[in-house]
């Protein structure tokens, strides 16, 4: 088998175990923390795919700014469980 | 268990339809009507060696100019919600970490020159605007994380935003005025393939979108950490 073949096979498997992770954690900051993942393992699929364009503004948007953005408004909304 | 046996049926119902999609695959040998058309014509009509770009920017440019827009009203709403007014007086936050400050000091302008690579290559290279731009964002973010009493000098974003939408559009109307159509990229000679100054107006564009989406997006950043530990 072809060697990006295996790799996209291996991360497809992380981003299908990191994915259930976020819906089954007890806390919200698991959950984001799994999502924010699941977007940088998506980029990197991304790029295996060859679509580079969209696998800079996954990795950027995704996993960086989207991220952030819900630990803020987290800490926001300041809940005795996150 | 009622729930959990509908759940299966649809599950394995999706499974049956989607294995379809697989078994009955065939691969392309030739490229489909509209990407070769793509493919044939790009370098010599628009000039860009990315042909990504030259159908974010010249062909499907009106679409993004509705992108633009959309990014803006969404930041827009958010500093509207978010006004704070001078009430940030009694904030005690944590101070960041040395490792934090320091890596800071060091890789923000380098991950500012990053994007700014980014978005004025977006006619040669992988990337454009929106990649730099949020490139850029994400060296703001850091910088807020590091100092979260910092003050942004937000009337310099806010500036830059209004100028590169309008320069924008200026551009686009300037195709119509000479006859070559709203947001042609051929107002400017087209250049000679894969350098720098070529594509006509695409580097403009693209500068001009990444300074814009960079400068939303740290906004709606900056407002975001202004509202935290407030009541």
């Amino acid at each position: 088998m072809d060697v990006n073949i295996i790799l996209a096979l291996f991360l497809a498997v992380i981003m299908i175990v990191v994915a259930v992770a976020a819906l089954m954690a007890k806390r919200v900051r698991t959950a984001v923390l799994a999502a924010g993942l699941v977007s940088l393992v998506a980029s990197i699929m991304f790029l295996l795919l060859a679509a580079p364009d969209v696998a800079m503004t996954e990795a950027a948007i995704g996993s960086g700014l989207t991220t952030i953005i819900f630990f803020y408004v987290l800490n926001k909304i300041r809940r005795s469980d996150v | 268990m009622y729930k959990n046996i509908l759940i299966l049926a649809l599950l394995v119902g999706l499974g049956i339809l989607l294995s379809t999609a697989i078994t009955d695959r065939e691969e392309n040998t030739s490229l489909p009507e509209l990407p070769a058309y793509y493919a044939d014509n790009t370098a010599k009509e628009v000039g860009a060696a990315n042909m990504v770009t030259a159908v974010i920017v010249t062909y499907r440019g009106f679409d993004t100019l509705g992108e633009v827009t959309i990014l803006f009203v969404s930041a827009a709403l958010i500093a509207m919600f978010l006004k704070t007014g001078n009430r940030r007086k009694n904030r005690n936050p944590r101070p960041s970490s040395v490792i934090l400050s320091t890596a800071q000091k060091l890789l923000f302008p380098l991950i500012i020159l990053f994007g700014a690579y980014v978005f004025a290559n977006g006619h040669l290279t992988p990337g454009g605007g929106f990649q730099g731009g949020a490139i850029i964002a994400t060296a703001f973010l850091l910088w807020l994380m590091a100092n979260p009493e910092g003050e942004m000098r937000h009337g310099i974003l806010s500036s830059l935003e209004a100028f590169s939408g309008t320069f924008y559009v200026i551009i686009g109307v300037v195709g119509v005025i000479l006859g070559v159509g709203f947001l042609n990229n051929s107002i400017l000679p087209l250049g000679e393939l894969g350098r720098l100054f070529s594509a006509g107006a695409i580097p403009v564009i693209y500068s001009l979108i990444g300074l814009k989406v960079g400068a939303e997006l740290s906004n709606i950043l900056h407002h975001l950490n202004e509202v935290q530990n407030e009541e």
